[in-house]
């Protein structure tokens, strides 16, 4: 088995991507929660921010990266070849 | 392949969407049977009876003797199906019952798991099931054995599979015990065993293709279950049956409130009546020896003189209690008076703040409460992506791609109940806070009176400061009520109550199933097929591991009637060692080549011993148990956040030694390739027979 260029640069898409969707995740939990307290200053239809991130905004934020990632690494497969069959 | 893949999630489409109406048709019928005059007990019993049958129904039809089916589902899950199952599966008793009370009780520090058993699908999305799907084939130990070589890297992670699993499942059939003796009325530890009898249904005959099924029905009885209260409760309150989109202004309203009730004459009347109480509690304490004597002469003298002065029969009756319950012994009076002490202190402060941020007097405490936040928060998503019955899911997708898209069905459906929960809590809080506190106590709301009479640890309201009227600081809430009396305080027939408990049940089963699979399959495949005997035939394997399902099943539902320590601990527990054990040499094992045999094995033993040695030394259960010092704890971080040493070391040892030993040879390097991309020319295969 030898892997060609487009695996390496394939692999390296992937990597980049993890890294890019995982500091968002980052931001979306550790640095709310950081700042969780002046955060809570600013009221939005009634929820404090930093509660309305930690019950509903930063779900929604991780069911995105995730259908991001499924969205984005079908594509990359397809451009470099690494595709499964329909039925396999 | 008979059918194709195609033509197999249409027919799947159409059968759960005929068992959907059929159930809603159920539910309908049960409803209209209890307009009729039908006892609620029975319509209680029908839905225990019939979701059990219904769960029995598809073991059966799912029974299989062929290996790939019993494991892995024969590898033809559609993502969307895989989703809802991995829903059921992650959706513990704890979830369904026990999230949206915590959120009540303890406000912004419940979202803690909120955030973290929903944030830890983007590590499993991203780091892992793609690469274990490839992998192919049956158990976590599976990957961790063919990436690191030997059998002592399998082993360290059969034992940390069936520590962890072990110790969540007793917490689950624990739920199932609960809910099957509240409502059957049956005795709790006979009640487990029924529970028992109920999970071994779904998964005896056919595994993991009969498991997945089943949570797949599961699930949409419980999300039903959960929605349709909640619901109700936003129409009652906002006038908009979306609550997620609307409890904000409940929520600001909730706040007010709290502000009025922490200055109300009436609620710091109670506070103080508490104050005085732990004082005298204090006074006790500190008075012992001597105090003894003098309490139980006054405990005596008080009935004497009650006896004297004909006083009414209750006050007599509780006099004589008194007297009779009295300690035997000045050791035995300082534990009560101890634990008096500490039940009126807890009560004398102010409402606690729901919305604000890691309330607390000073710097210091609001630091140690925002620490404990991150450490649940990081142990619960690293916990989540190294749970061998979450991770064994996405073995049975059809390809790669499929897995990923099946991560994100899979939080979706868990985002559905997730984002809900907090909206239920505000919600029955505002109820709690407007329509119980300030009324009469000769005019409670039906369901106060009705679940008193139940139990009195999940709700009991005493008229403290005798003024007639409920204050705030009077009423004490059991975590568990909020889910199980919304149906009540949304004004719903009790046929909904009834579906609420079948929805609990649901959830503890599907998730006891899972776990019970993943012991059992750890020890019939990883211990007796892969170390054992790697000659035994498909048939004997198949047999192996339902005698150990069975025998696993049986131990802890022992173990569960034992009634062990904190359960909300166990579970976290649980999420802890598996991070510390599992998540660096399964991670590191797809990322980085060089990670090497001796790496894994000290990183695991590391990670493992460092959360264990962490937990054992500061949980007063474990130093109990095991006779250990008390030691100070880290950084102020509570017991169930051990997965935060736990980790960082665990990721640091495996670099550090891997860097020290000789590196993988080439069949490893391959075979780490061959997982990194969906599919390769020339690729070695992997997949389990």
């Amino acid at each position: 088995m030898q892997l060609t260029q487009t695996h390496i640069d394939y692999w390296h898409k992937n990597l980049r991507l993890t890294a890019i969707l995982l500091a968002i995740w980052f931001v979306a939990t550790f640095v709310v929660i950081w700042f969780a307290i002046p955060l809570a200053e600013i009221v939005i239809f009634g929820w404090p921010f930093s509660f309305y991130m930690a019950a509903q905004g930063s779900l929604i934020i991780y069911v995105a990266i995730i259908g991001f990632y499924a969205l984005t690494m079908r594509k990359y497969d397809n451009e470099h070849g690494v595709h499964e069959g329909e039925d396999e | 392949m008979a059918v194709s893949q195609k033509s197999f999630t249409q027919q799947l489409k159409k059968y759960y969407t005929f068992y959907t109406g059929g159930f809603v048709t159920f539910v309908v019928l049960l409803a209209i049977a209890e307009q009729m005059g039908v006892p609620t007990k029975w319509i209680g019993y029908c839905f225990l009876v019939f979701t059990i049958l219904l769960y029995a129904g598809i073991g059966i039809m799912s029974r299989t003797l062929e290996v790939s089916e019993y494991y892995v589902a024969g590898r033809r899950v559609p993502a969307l199906f895989n989703g809802m199952a991995t829903g059921a599966d992650w959706m513990s008793a704890a979830s369904f019952i026990g999230m949206a009370g915590t959120l009540y009780l303890s406000g912004f520090g419940g979202l803690a798991f909120i955030m973290g058993w929903t944030g830890g699908y983007v590590l499993v999305a991203l780091l892992l099931a793609p690469y274990l799907r490839k992998f192919g084939q049956f158990t976590i130990p599976d990957f961790l054995g063919a990436r690191y070589g030997g059998n002592i890297v399998r082993s360290i992670g059969v034992i940390s599979a069936i520590i962890c699993s072990f110790v969540y499942v007793i917490a689950q059939i624990y739920g199932v015990g609960l809910i099957t003796s509240r409502f059957t009325g049956l005795e709790f530890g006979i009640g487990v065993f029924v529970g028992l009898a109920g999970i071994l249904v779904c998964s005896f005959l056919g595994g993991m293709k009969a498991v997945t099924w089943t949570q797949v029905a599961q699930y949409i009885i419980l999300i039903v279950a959960y929605m349709i209260p909640v619901v109700w409760l936003s129409v009652k309150h906002t006038g908009v049956p979306l609550p997620q989109a609307v409890y904000g202004t409940v929520l600001a309203k909730v706040t007010d409130r709290e502000k009025v009730l922490a200055n109300d004459a009436g609620e710091k009347a109670v506070r103080q009546i508490f104050a005085d109480r732990a004082k005298a509690a204090d006074d006790k304490i500190k008075g012992l020896p001597g105090s003894y004597q003098a309490e139980k002469d006054a405990v005596a003298k008080k009935l004497e003189d009650l006896k004297a002065a004909a006083a009414p029969k209750a006050e007599l009756d509780a006099a004589e209690k008194a007297v009779k319950d009295f300690p035997a012994t000045p050791e035995a009076a300082k534990a009560k008076w101890t634990a008096e002490k500490g039940a009126a202190a807890g009560r004398t402060g102010p409402p606690l703040p729901h919305a604000t941020p890691f309330p607390g007097k000073d710097e210091k405490a609001r630091d140690t409460a925002k620490w404990n936040f991150i450490g649940i928060v990081f142990c619960m998503m690293f916990g989540t992506a190294a749970l061998p019955h979450i991770l064994m899911r996405y073995y049975t997708t059809p390809s790669v791609q499929e897995a990923r898209v099946s991560v994100f069905w899979s939080l979706f459906f868990i985002f559905l109940l997730y984002f809900t929960a907090p909206a239920l809590a505000v919600l029955a809080k505002y109820d709690v806070y407007t329509l119980v506190v300030g009324s009469k106590f000769s005019e409670l709301p039906a369901w106060v009176n009705a679940w008193q009479a139940v139990d009195k640890s999940l709700l009991n309201i005493t008229d403290i400061n005798k003024d007639g009227i409920v204050q705030l600081a009077e009423i004490v809430i059991g975590g568990d009520l909020i889910v199980l009396a919304t149906p009540e305080i949304a004004g719903l027939p009790y046929v909904i109550s009834g579906l609420v408990a079948a929805g609990g049940l649901a959830a503890a089963l599907s998730t006891a199933d899972g776990l019970l699979l993943t012991i059992a399959n750890a020890l019939s495949h990883d211990l007796y097929y892969k170390m054992i005997n790697p000659n035994a035939s498909p048939a004997v394997r198949i047999s192996v591991s339902k005698f150990l399902l069975l025998g696993v099943a049986i131990l802890a539902a022992y173990v569960t009637s034992l009634k062990p320590g904190d359960i909300l601990f166990l579970v976290g527990a649980a999420f802890s060692i598996a991070a510390s054990a599992l998540f660096p040499a399964l991670v590191m094992g797809i990322f980085w080549k060089r990670a090497s045999k001796w790496g894994a094995i000290t990183g695991m033993l590391a990670g493992l011993g460092i959360c264990l040695y962490y937990m054992i030394h500061t949980y007063p259960f474990f130093i109990k148990m095991f006779g250990v010092n008390a030691m100070p704890l880290w950084f102020g971080l509570q017991p169930i956040s051990a997965g935060m040493f736990g980790v960082p070391v665990g990721l640091a040892t495996i670099f550090v030694v891997s860097l020290l030993t000789p590196a993988p040879d080439k069949e490893v390097q391959e075979l780490v390739d061959h997982v990194r991309y969906p599919n390769l020319a020339g690729d070695i295969d992997t997949r389990g027979t």
